[in-house]
């Protein structure tokens, strides 16, 4: 160590003689600032050092130390570290700098004297000169967190200050922690073990290292370390004195934290658990269901994504290929009030005359513009189900919005503490259909968009809960954009089909766990979370967690949403999706006792969940007819871009037993539904 | 003194625990500070059986089955 602090003074100075180095050497006295990781050790550092750092990088590793001076004293800092070890080039770099330190001022986290206090008894054993920085003092009053500073400097045996690195609170007293640094308080059979060494003429410090196994200070002065368990047994019994030390100065007595911590246990308790819960989903439904999904996707898919996007691309592709426009006028009310066909059957650019009246006409407002393009190439990029059209819009103008909203309100909830509160009172009723609480995370996300729900089954303990959770989800939940147009047809209808809905479905969701629970091998994971504070969210941290999610799940699901839609181009194409729809038909009238156009619905709700049933709007339908249909689409296979992104995250077998499953159950408990009603 | 499991222990009570379950949710209760040989305080206890305990502040929910599998004496 000390040749090498030598050789970076060379460095400066290369006339100096080594004896004449030393000199300069010894006189300064080296101050190294030591703490775990992200404690602040940096700020400390930097205002020590003024200007000039020499940012050097250690001998033989990659792990640069800083240094300076400062007044008469030569200050290193070193890497965060969570004890003096050597499990890692950091760890060994910061064992020798503090080896070869006169003083030490460790930097703790005040709001984590439990993990921080552990380095600086590690310290003091090692006879160190040490006082410690009780940093983000100012967040620890925050919190209404009280540390007896006093009693900590008693217990420790050295001085303690307290300061705020980002405010340079304290930092008036720095000089004095230098200075006032010395050995602290030493637990009595450390100290015993600790002599046993120091007779064979080691130093302390090497002495404890040597005691805690570290083999190369050891070898270095001829003895044999510890063996792991007397490490074990000496981090143990640090371990339990810092717990004490902890107990006996750390208070919180607050009453805003009365309040939270208040609000915390009554949302843990079914009773008043369940009030609160109803209270969070009226806000959610307000925020996701009226703002979102209604209000914002109407005018990013409406306006944005078909109005100019779609109309824009579509209109230009058929200036070079034959194509039929169909263009309605609406009114306010969203009545046709008038409408036009164009029929360019060379192209829009054969026939400028037309095209310019066409450009007139639909540039209207309330115009609404349906391109029929006659060639399959065309047809397929950019028809109704086109690979680039729909995928657009649906991706970027009606999911984006909605999963950005849900990802949003997850990370509040999650952040706020709520999250798991709520996942720890439903644990029981979850434990009754093989799931622990957890799983209501998925399921909650289901209501925004299942095929989200699908990734998101992977935060679940075992491979049967995944199981489970997905084919909930693909039967029993209906998407937001689902939602939508089911609250529209029921909005007529009134109570009585709402309540047939929801026990219909809720009886499928419990039936279709409960068997797949009782069948299923292995056993579920049971409940074991941490329950953070309840608190005010961090927007800083929210904002972060929504973005890095609503990426990473538009690059997961965003290409399979493309394979989807190319495959229902190619069944449009060839012809496949009429026959499907002819195949249906029977089952449709006879069965469901529904008419024949609601076939139509059906094999659109295979591709989009909200096609399906926007498809149901067109036909006249009595009130019952409308329960059974709703009942049928909601349990009826999920879209397109779910089923792919279930097959990928469950595989080809279960995800296709999962997605045949859904056209029985959908045809046969919509179909009992209507014989029982209709 | 006497024997239970984290199951059959009341709220407020003060218990050791004496073991837990082997393998990997052995490991998640050391990270989250609960060892053999931990006193935790027993916060609330729902419905249903699933138990919320306390160690240094930190509050950890733990569920039915598993609570049942944890031996503790009640201080």
């Amino acid at each position: 160590m000390k040749s090498d602090s030598v050789l970076n003074l060379s460095g400066k100075n290369k006339v100096l003689s080594e004896v004449e180095l030393k000199k300069v050497v010894t006189q300064k006295e080296k101050v190294v600032l030591v703490g775990n990781p992200n404690v602040g050790k940096s700020l400390f550092f930097n205002y020590l050092s003024g200007m000039y750092v020499d940012v050097s990088n250690f001998p033989g590793t990659t792990v640069s130390i800083s240094k300076c001076n400062y007044k008469n004293y030569e200050i290193m800092d070193t890497p965060g570290i969570y004890g003096v070890s050597s499990f890692n080039d950091e760890e060994t770099v910061a064992r020798d700098v503090i080896l070869d330190a006169d003083r030490i001022l460790n930097v703790v986290n005040s709001l984590h004297l439990e993990r921080d206090l552990f380095l600086t008894l590690q310290l003091i054993d090692m006879g160190k000169k040490v006082s410690v920085m009780l940093n983000f003092s100012d967040e620890v009053k925050k919190r209404n967190i009280k540390i007896d500073t006093k009693r900590l400097s008693e217990l420790l045996g050295v001085e303690v200050y307290e300061t705020s690195a980002v405010k340079e609170t304290g930092f008036d007293k720095l000089d004095d922690a230098i200075e006032n640094a010395r050995q602290g308080k030493q637990e009595l059979d450390v100290y015993f073990m600790l002599q046993q060494v120091m007779e064979k003429n080691i130093s302390q410090s090497e002495a404890m290292l040597v005691l805690e196994g570290d083999s190369s200070t050891a070898e270095k002065n001829n003895v044999d370390n510890g063996t792991p368990d007397e490490r074990e047994k000496i981090y143990i019994g640090r371990r339990n004195r810092v717990n004490e030390i902890v107990d006996q100065v750390e208070h919180e007595d607050s009453k805003k934290g009365e309040l939270f911590n208040l609000l915390g246990r009554l949302s843990l308790n079914p009773l008043t658990g369940i009030p609160i819960l109803a209270v969070v989903l009226v806000i959610l439904y307000f925020f996701i269901g009226d703002l979102v999904s209604q209000r914002i996707v109407d005018f990013t898919e409406g306006t944005i994504g078909k109005g100019i996007f779609e109309y824009h691309l579509k209109s230009f592709v058929s200036d070079y290929t034959p194509a039929d426009i169909n263009v309605n006028i609406l009114n306010d009310e969203e009545e046709v009030i008038d409408t036009r066909i164009f029929n360019f059957s060379e192209g829009k650019s054969a026939n400028p005359d037309l095209a310019l009246q066409f450009k007139e006409y639909s540039s209207q407002p309330g115009a609404e513009s349906d391109f029929t393009f006659l060639h399959p190439i065309a047809k397929l990029f950019f028809g109704e189900f086109g690979v680039v059209t729909m995928t657009t819009t649906y991706l970027i103008f009606l999911l984006l919005p909605l999963v950005l909203a849900f990802y949003l309100v997850m990370a509040l909830l999650e952040d706020s503490g709520y999250l798991p509160r709520l996942a720890t009172m439903l644990d029981r009723a979850f434990t009754r259909i093989g799931l622990n609480g957890r799983a209501v995370i998925p399921i909650m996300l289901g209501f925004g968009c299942v095929t989200m729900a699908n990734i998101t089954t992977r935060i679940l303990g075992s491979n049967r809960e995944k199981t489970i959770v997905t084919s909930i989800l693909q039967f029993a939940i209906p998407c937001s954009a689902q939602l939508a147009v089911i609250a529209v047809l029921l909005s007529g209808a009134g109570v009585v089909p709402l309540l047939i809905f929801i026990t219909v479905i809720g009886s499928v969701l419990i039936s279709l766990s409960t068997i797949l629970n009782k069948i299923l091998p292995g056993e579920s994971s049971p409940l074991l979370i941490d329950l953070p504070v309840i608190q005010i969210p961090k927007m800083k941290n929210v904002f972060k967690k929504t973005s890095f999610r609503t990426i990473g799940f538009m690059k997961e699901a965003g290409f399979w949403f493309f394979v989807g839609a190319f495959g229902v181009g190619v069944m449009e194409i060839t012809g496949l999706l009429t026959i499907w729809q002819d195949t249906l038909a029977p089952l449709v009238t006879g069965w469901l006792q529904l008419p024949k156009e609601a076939a139509t619905a059906f094999v659109m709700g295979m591709v989009r969940r909200d096609f399906g049933a926007a498809g149901l709007f067109e036909i006249d339908l009595t009130v019952m007819q409308v329960t059974v249909a709703i009942i049928t689409i909601t349990l009826f296979v999920p879209c397109i871009a779910s089923f792919v992104v279930m097959l990928k995250e469950r595989g080809l077998k279960e995800g296709l037993s999962i997605w045949f499953g859904t056209w029985i159950v959908a045809f046969l408990i919509g179909g009992i539904v209507s014989q029982i009603l209709i | 003194m006497n024997n239970s499991t984290l199951q059959n222990t009341q709220k407020g009570n003060s218990v050791v625990v004496l073991n837990l379950p082997e393998g990997e949710l052995k490991s998640q209760f050391i990270r989250l500070g609960i060892t053999e040989g931990s006193t935790v305080k027993i916060n609330e206890r729902l419905p249903g059986g699933t138990v919320v305990i306390t160690k240094n502040r930190q509050e950890i929910a733990v569920g039915s089955d598993l609570a049942k599998k944890i031996k503790v004496i009640v201080e």
